[in-house]
């Protein structure tokens, strides 16, 4: 059995002592009641304040509850921070491929698309922000339901309609998408949703690893696709670089 | 052959950032980071300007390191920054005799006030493009020479020199008091009221009127050149651009001809158009200023409006009120509400800039009832940016009696989706985000690669301009109407506020 991880259970204990005392607490009252070293105490504190569970008060500089932790289930990346923190890599990502780029998170089951940047070819597109996708027929959505147990859960026990023949509507094929897509870091959509058309997806990740959201670009099989019909390495390679470019401004160390 | 890039420094109001831009102008890494704002009393600001350089120090390596380069793979700097914000510095020691004053700092206004009565005031803004106001370096400099002891006999005898940011940074990458550079690009020096708009040169009178001795000013360079090579931070690197922040946007931009203008959202807004190789003047409360010069060819001109305070208010709104934990939820915020519920928020904060120029003006919100929630507060201060670029597009039309027919905008604010639609609402005309939000690093960069021949003409960066977005105006014509007569009638009451004998900051 693997054994206790202290700064963890000491983490736990620092949120319920700021739980149950009435006002803020200082660094020094919170080592003391534990009675640990202040700088253990601070750098969990500190810790605990990036990851949004703690917030340190501006003029006094004790520490209380964060507001994250009343609602620790909603998704805790605000879409349009989102969309901020991201915008600098999205675009390149577009220039370098050539396609056009979207960002998606998941909202009740289906992807909601909170980025779009056009196909750099001065052909006059429509933004498209605001707008649901399927989720099991795209590659942003494959990707994010390969991250997200329940959603994926809800999609393969709804019947997924069918855009195209080759769209995935049965569970078992959606899940070994979904798995293929965890062991690789990245996943497309070849003709699932519009014949001739694909799409290369990968996860956006914050603090932890968890997944955020994906960036992802589509286009036309005949530019985004090689001869035997698999992704191009290259675009898969820029899409990559850019989830992890975005990720790493988010504070996910690893990636 | 290794690959080869190109390092921009944006020094900018609230952050300094340095970003790496390979051959086709793609964002290839990016290093931030923020700097105090020191508001000692009501309307002043000031930055620490050793740590500022101290700041340039550290982002630098940040972001070669992020990309995995090394110095020799950098081809040129290209340097954009904060324009007006005036530092003073010990020409022996390098250390800044007084906090740097900011562009929005409005502490000058009673030297404004006696200048505007002194004679000779009448001629200021025909030579130099700017009306007399706080916004600029030359009563800046005024009132330190003032107000430090000693500083006018020190300036006068050459100890000591004055500069804005790219001077500083300038001096201090080629060896501070080592032999440090001391220069400024046209863009900057046109900010100053120092300077001849057509001979490009400090102009005696105008050094006379404010009292300036030119032993402490940088000499005159064109905005895109080979200055000299850096000695810090990217040593053995050419320095080979400076622009103003809002002229490298412009830039940027590829804004290369006559009629283009663009918009940049940040901590204030300001929209630039093209004038060509003619100074206009405006007669709408625009201001006429230097757009850049590249070498030796002629310079361009610009027409300018500037808003002082846009993405400001948001931050004021997050940081002052604390309704949002960070900028851009301040969208999600104002997407709680379907309209502004009546209240409008004008924010003049530092008086009103272009197109009124306003210096006792402050802040208002009106229309306030019991109904107002802090999503209609949210909206109100979004709608403020949309409404301050309508009243400087209808200033550009006026001027140029030219039609805008669509607006290209850059910048943080643009990741705002419900506010660039609002743009192009209030506007009725489409809004287009080039593919490339920071574009004035990107025009710094592509001014500096220009002048080491890393790009070789203008044409070239024209084609790396695509549009990354398009918001197209979707309201009615009779509620922009009712919207825009609101919002005037907001503004007038802002109007008159401070009384010079009431202004707090003098006692
Ligand atoms: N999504 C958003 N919605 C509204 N405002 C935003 C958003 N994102 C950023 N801002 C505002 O935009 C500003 C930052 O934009 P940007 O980074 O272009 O400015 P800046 O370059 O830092 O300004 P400066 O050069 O003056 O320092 C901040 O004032 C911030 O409040
Ligand atoms: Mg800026």
């Amino acid at each position: 059995m693997p054994g206790q991880v202290q700064s963890i259970a000491r983490a736990a204990a620092i949120l319920r002592l700021l739980a149950s005392s009435s006002g803020r607490l200082g660094i020094g009252e919170i080592a003391r009641s534990l009675n640990l070293p202040k700088g253990t105490a601070h750098g969990i504190i500190r810790t605990l304040q990036d990851v949004g569970f703690v917030e340190q008060d501006k003029t006094s500089g004790k520490y209380q509850l964060g507001a994250t932790l009343l609602h620790l289930g909603t998704s805790y990346l605000d879409v349009n921070e989102l969309r901020s923190r991201s915008i600098n890599w999205a675009d390149p990502l577009a220039a370098r491929s050539g396609e056009a780029v979207r960002i998606g998170t998941l909202l009740d089951g289906k992807v909601l698309v909170v980025h779009h940047v056009f196909r750099p070819d001065d052909i006059l597109q429509t933004l498209d922000v605001g707008s649901l996708l399927p989720p099991h027929a795209t590659a942003l959505g494959k990707v994010l339901l390969a991250y997200d147990v329940g959603a994926a859960n809800a999609a393969t026990q709804r019947e997924p309609e069918p855009y195209t023949r080759r769209t995935l509507v049965t569970a078992r094929a959606l899940t070994r998408a979904l798995s293929e897509i965890r062991d690789n870091g990245w996943g497309a959509e070849i003709g699932e949703m519009t014949p001739g058309e694909a799409g290369i997806a990968a996860p956006i990740r914050g603090y932890g690893g968890l997944v955020v959201g994906a960036i992802g670009l589509s286009g036309p099989v005949d530019r985004t696709c090689d001869g035997s019909g698999n992704p191009r390495p290259a675009l898969v390679t820029y899409v990559r670089d850019a989830a992890r470019a975005v990720s790493r401004d988010l504070g996910a160390t690893r990636w | 052959m290794t690959e080869r890039f190109v390092v921009a420094i944006d020094q900018g109001t609230t952050s300094t950032r340095c970003i790496v831009f390979d051959r086709r102008g793609n964002l290839v890494s990016v290093a931030q980071r923020e700097h105090r704002q020191h508001f000692p009393r009501p309307g002043w600001v000031e930055h620490d300007a050793m740590e500022i350089w101290r700041n340039v120090g550290k982002v630098v390596p940040r972001a070669l390191n992020q990309a995995g380069l090394s110095i020799d793979q950098i081809a040129a700097i290209g340097i954009a920054n904060q324009r007006e914000t005036t530092v003073v510095w010990d020409r022996r020691t390098g250390v800044p005799v007084a906090p740097a004053l900011i562009w929005q700092d409005t502490r000058t206004d009673l030297v404004v006030e006696a200048l505007s009565r002194a004679s000779g005031a009448e001629h200021i803004q025909e030579l130099c493009g700017l009306p007399l106001t706080t916004y600029f370096s030359g009563p800046k400099l005024r009132w330190l020479l003032d107000h430090i002891p000693g500083l006018a006999e020190r300036a006068e005898r050459g100890e000591v020199l004055f500069g804005t940011m790219e001077s500083w940074l300038i001096w201090n990458l080629t060896g501070g008091p080592d032999g440090g550079l001391h220069l400024t690009d046209v863009t900057n020096a046109s900010r100053t009221m120092l300077m001849d708009l057509r001979t490009l040169d400090w102009h005696p009178r105008l050094l006379s009127f404010f009292g300036v001795p030119a032993a402490m000013l940088p000499q005159i360079r064109s905005s895109s050149e080979v200055y000299g090579t850096a000695t810090a931070v990217l040593p053995g690197v050419r320095i080979a651009a400076a622009l103003g922040d809002q002229q490298a946007a412009l830039f940027g931009q590829t804004c290369f001809d006559p009629g283009e203008a663009k918009c940049t959202y940040g901590t204030g807004s300001f929209l630039l158009l093209n004038t060509g190789t003619e100074p206009v003047p405006s007669r709408h409360g625009l201001l006429t200023t230097v757009g850049y010069r590249i070498g030796d060819e002629p310079a361009r001109y610009a027409l300018e409006g500037s808003i002082a305070i846009t993405g400001s208010l948001v931050q004021w709104f997050r940081d002052r009120l604390e309704l949002i934990s960070t900028a851009p939820e301040i969208e999600t915020l104002a997407r709680t509400v379907d309209d502004n519920g009546g209240c409008y928020i004008v924010p003049a904060f530092s008086g009103l800039f272009a197109p009124h120029w306003r210096s006792e003006a402050r802040g208002t919100i009106v229309g306030l009832t019991s109904y107002i929630t802090k999503g209609h507060l949210a909206r109100a201060v979004l709608e403020a940016t949309g409404w301050q670029t309508r009243e400087v597009v209808d200033a550009m039309n006026a001027d140029s009696g030219l039609e805008l027919t669509a607006l290209r905008v850059d910048g943080g604010m643009t990741a705002n989706n419900l506010l660039m639609q609002f743009v192009a609402d209030v506007l009725a005309v489409p809004v287009v985000r080039p593919m490339a939000a920071e574009t004035v690093s990107l025009g710094a960069a592509y001014a500096a690669g220009l002048a080491v021949e890393y790009w070789p003409d203008l044409e070239g960066l024209r084609s790396n301009w695509h549009p990354a977005a398009r918001w197209v105006p979707e309201m009615d014509a009779a509620v922009r109407t009712r919207e825009r007569e609101n919002w005037r009638r907001a503004v007038e009451r802002t109007f008159d506020w401070i009384r010079p004998e009431e202004d707090p900051a003098r006692r």
